[in-house]
C-alpha cells in the first residue's frame, strides 16, 4: 500500500518535471510567447496533494500554477496548447501560462497577480458551505503572498464563518529576486503568525513527498470534516530563474552554495533512491509512459490551430 | 404600481431577488444592523436567514474575491458599500479579478455578482465620502455600470443588475435615497444598457446621469418659461451605454449638453461630448458642451461647498448661452437653495 503512494508520488513528481524541463527546453524557439514560472524543484507538494484531495474538490493557484494544474488532473494538452496560444487552448488563448483552467476538475483558475486567488478560493469554500457538500477549497500561494493584505483578509473571514479551506503555502524563500530576510522579520515563522488568527496550521518539509502526503491527508480529512481552514507551510526552492526557462545563480541574488544545499534535497532523486532496490522496472515504466505523453502533448499544441484575430474582440461579457 | 422611496424600491428589488432565486446572497457592512444601510437591507435576514444575508468583517478586498470565488460555484452576491470610496481598497479582485474572469478564461465561466456602492455629498462628506467614479468603472472592459436616478429605476435595474451573468457596479447617489415615485410590484426588470426619455424637448439635448438628473429636471423647467425646450437623456446605464438614444436626440436638437456628477477630467460626460463631436459633427449646432465637477476633491467645510456643485442654475446658463440667449438672470431666477449642501432641509445628518 504504502509502497503504491509512493509510485504514485514519483510519479506525479517526475510528471511535472518532464513537463516543465520541455517548457525549458523549448522555450527558446520563442514559440511559446508568454510569461512562464516553472515548477522545477518545487513538485513535491502539488505531486501529494494529487493523491490527497477528491476531483469534485475545488483548486485555485498562482502564475507558478502548472503543476498545481496538473496534480489536480487538469488537461496537460489543453495546458501546453494554451502556453502555445493556440485555440485549444484551456483559456482559447486568452490567458497564457498564468490563467489555467479545468473545469472538468474543479480546477478554477490562477491568477496573475500575488495573492489575487487567495480570496476566490475561500468564496468557492464559502458557496460549498451554502450548499452543504462536502467539498474543500485548495488556495495555493507563495510567501510572497503572505505579504499582501488580502491574504489576511481571506483567512480571517474563513476563520469567522469556519469555511472549508485548506491554505497550501509553498515557500521558496524568494518573492521574484527578493530574500525573505527583507521581506519578513528574522525567526518569524508564517505558520505559527497563522495560527495566531484562529487558523490549525502544520508545517513541513516541502522536498519530501511522503512527509507532505501524510500531512496534507490529515488537514484534509480535518477541513472535510467541518473542522474550518488548515493552513500548511512547506519549504522548498526554485531551481531556476522567477519568470523564464533559465537558471540565474550568476546574477548574484542567491549564492551557489544555497543552491546546492537545496539541490541535495531534491525531492524527486530522494524518491528514486527509496524506489531504486524494489521497483527500478516500474520507474522506467512509468518515465518512457511520461516522456511519451509530453512529447504528444507538445506535438498535438504545435499542431493546433491559432484562434482567429476577430476572437480578441469576443467574449468581453457573458 | 405603489408610491415609495428610493430606498424602499432597492429593498423591495434585494428581497424579490432573494426570494426568486435562492443562489442570491447579500453581504456587507451593517447589512444586517438596525440602520440596514439606510433602509435598504431591512429584514432582509430575518426573512432569508444569517447564510444568505450577513454582515462582514472589514476587508473590502477579499470579501469582493469570496463574491467571484461564490459566483464560480453559481452563487450570486449583492454586496453593499455604505459609501464608494471605501470601494477603492477592492480594485484589484473587481479590475483584475471580476471584470476580466469570463474573457480571461476563454468564457468557460462567468461573474454574476451586483456591487452596490453609495455615493455621498454635502453635509461635509468632504474629499473621502463623495466621489463620483462611474467613469473609471465604464473605463474597464468586462464591468457593467449602472446608475438609476427614480424608485422605479432603482428597483428595475438592480433587479435587473443581479440576474445579469455579469459582475455589475451599481451606484446610488445618497441624495436620491428618499425621493418618492411609483414603482411597480412584482418582479419588474428595467434592462441595461436603456437610457430613458426623462422629458421630450425639441431645442437642446441634456444628458445626464443619476442626481445631475434632478437638476436638469429643475433647469428645464426653467427653460420652458425662457421658451427653450429641453430634452433630457437619463442614462441609467453608464455602461454598456445607449448611444442610439442619445444620438437620435442630438439628430432631433442638434445640440448637447452633457452633465456628469464626476470629476471633469476623464469623466463620461467628456466620452458622450467626443463621440458626438466625431459621430455627429454636421448635425450639430453649436459646439457641444459638458458640465462636471471641478477638477478638486470634495471639501468639508459647508463654506467651501457653497456654489461648488453643478446646479440647475449652471445648466440653464449653458443652455441659454449654446442657443445664444441672455444669461443675466438665471442666477437670481435659479438660487442655489439654501441650505445648499443637503437634499432637502429635512436631511439633519450625519450621513
Amino acid at each position: 500500500m504504502s509502497s503504491d503512494l509512493t509510485l504514485k508520488l514519483f510519479r506525479n513528481m517526475y510528471r511535472i518535471r518532464a513537463v516543465e524541463e520541455e517548457i525549458a527546453r523549448r522555450y527558446p524557439e520563442g514559440k511559446m510567447r508568454c510569461p512562464v514560472h516553472l515548477s522545477i524543484g518545487q513538485e513535491a507538494v502539488p505531486a501529494a496533494f494529487a493523491e490527497s484531495v477528491r476531483a469534485t474538490d475545488f483548486a485555485v493557484s498562482t502564475h507558478r500554477g502548472h503543476a498545481h494544474y496538473l496534480a489536480k488532473g487538469g488537461d496537460l494538452e489543453a495546458m501546453i496548447a494554451e502556453i502555445y496560444g493556440k485555440a485549444t487552448g484551456c483559456a482559447k488563448g486568452k490567458g497564457g501560462s498564468m490563467h489555467l483552467i479545468d473545469l472538468s476538475v474543479n480546477f478554477m483558475g490562477t491568477s496573475a497577480i500575488v495573492g489575487n486567488s487567495i480570496p476566490i478560493g475561500v468564496g468557492l469554500a464559502l458557496s460549498a458551505q451554502l450548499k452543504g457538500t462536502d467539498q474543500i477549497s485548495c488556495v495555493f500561494l507563495g510567501d510572497g503572498a503572505i505579504e499582501e493584505g488580502v491574504f489576511y483578509e481571506s483567512v480571517n473571514f474563513a476563520a469567522v464563518r469556519k469555511l472549508p479551506v485548506l491554505f497550501i503555502c509553498e515557500n521558496n524563500l524568494y518573492s521574484v529576486y527578493s530574500p525573505l530576510s527583507v521581506r519578513h522579520p528574522k525567526g518569524r515563522s508564517i505558520a505559527r503568525m497563522v495560527e495566531a488568527m484562529g487558523v490549525q496550521i502544520a508545517e513541513g518539509d516541502g522536498n519530501d513527498a511522503l512527509v507532505i502526503h501524510q500531512i496534507m491527508q490529515d488537514a484534509v480529512d480535518e477541513v472535510r470534516a467541518g473542522g474550518g481552514p488548515y493552513f500548511l507551510e512547506f519549504f522548498t526552492y526554485r531551481w531556476r530563474e522567477h519568470c523564464g526557462p533559465n537558471f540565474d545563480n550568476d546574477i548574484g541574488y542567491r549564492t551557489q552554495e544555497e543552491f546546492q544545499g537545496w539541490q541535495n534535497r531534491e525531492p524527486i532523486s530522494r524518491m528514486e533512491r527509496a524506489l531504486h532496490k524494489t521497483a527500478p522496472a516500474v520507474m522506467d515504466e512509468m518515465r518512457a509512459e511520461v516522456n511519451a505523453e509530453v512529447q504528444a502533448a507538445f506535438k498535438c499544441a504545435e499542431a493546433a490551430s491559432f484562434p482567429a484575430q476577430s476572437d480578441a474582440y469576443q467574449g468581453v461579457y457573458a | 404600481m405603489t408610491q415609495k422611496n428610493f430606498s424602499a424600491a432597492i429593498n423591495e428589488a434585494l428581497h424579490q431577488a432573494m426570494e426568486i432565486d435562492p443562489a442570491v446572497i447579500c453581504y456587507g457592512l451593517g447589512v444586517t444592523d438596525p440602520k440596514a444601510v439606510f433602509g435598504t437591507t431591512a429584514n432582509l435576514e430575518q426573512r432569508f436567514g444569517s447564510d444568505r444575508v450577513f454582515d462582514m468583517p472589514t476587508s473590502e478586498n477579499a470579501m469582493t474575491g469570496v463574491a467571484i470565488g461564490a459566483a464560480l460555484n453559481g452563487i450570486k452576491s449583492v454586496m453593499t458599500h455604505q459609501r464608494i470610496d471605501f470601494f477603492l481598497l477592492a480594485m484589484d479582485q473587481l479590475v483584475n479579478g471580476a471584470a476580466k474572469w469570463h474573457y480571461m478564461f476563454g468564457g468557460q465561466n462567468s461573474i454574476p455578482i451586483t456591487i452596490r456602492l453609495i455615493i455621498g455629498r454635502g453635509w461635509g462628506q468632504g474629499p473621502t465620502h463623495s466621489q463620483n467614479l462611474q467613469a473609471w468603472f465604464a473605463h474597464i472592459p468586462g464591468l457593467k455600470v449602472v446608475m438609476p436616478t427614480t424608485p422605479e429605476d432603482a428597483k428595475g435595474l438592480l433587479l435587473a443588475s443581479i440576474f445579469d451573468p455579469n459582475p455589475v457596479v451599481f451606484l446610488e447617489h445618497r441624495w436620491l435615497h428618499n425621493t418618492v415615485g411609483e414603482v411597480p410590484d412584482g418582479d419588474f426588470r428595467i434592462p441595461l444598457g436603456q437610457a430613458r426619455k426623462v422629458r421630450a424637448g425639441d431645442d437642446i439635448t441634456v444628458v445626464s446621469m443619476s442626481y445631475m438628473t434632478v437638476e436638469a429636471l429643475h433647469a428645464a423647467d426653467y427653460l420652458a418659461t425662457r421658451g427653450v425646450s429641453c430634452e433630457i437623456i437619463d442614462l441609467r446605464t453608464i455602461k454598456p451605454l445607449d448611444w442610439k438614444s442619445v444620438f437620435d436626440s442630438i439628430q432631433k436638437t442638434g445640440r448637447l449638453l452633457a452633465l456628469d456628477s464626476g470629476f471633469t477630467t476623464g469623466s463620461v460626460a467628456g466620452e458622450i461630448v467626443a463621440r458626438v463631436a466625431m459621430e455627429k459633427f454636421s448635425q450639430l449646432k453649436s459646439p457641444p458642451a459638458r458640465l462636471a465637477m471641478p477638477d478638486v476633491p470634495e471639501p468639508t467645510s459647508p463654506a467651501l461647498t457653497r456654489g461648488f456643485y453643478v446646479r440647475a442654475a449652471d445648466i440653464a446658463t449653458k443652455a441659454l448661452e449654446m442657443l445664444g440667449k441672455d444669461t443675466n438672470t438665471v442666477k437670481a431666477d435659479l438660487p442655489e437653495p439654501v441650505p445648499h449642501d443637503v437634499p432637502g432641509e429635512w436631511f439633519k445628518g450625519p450621513f
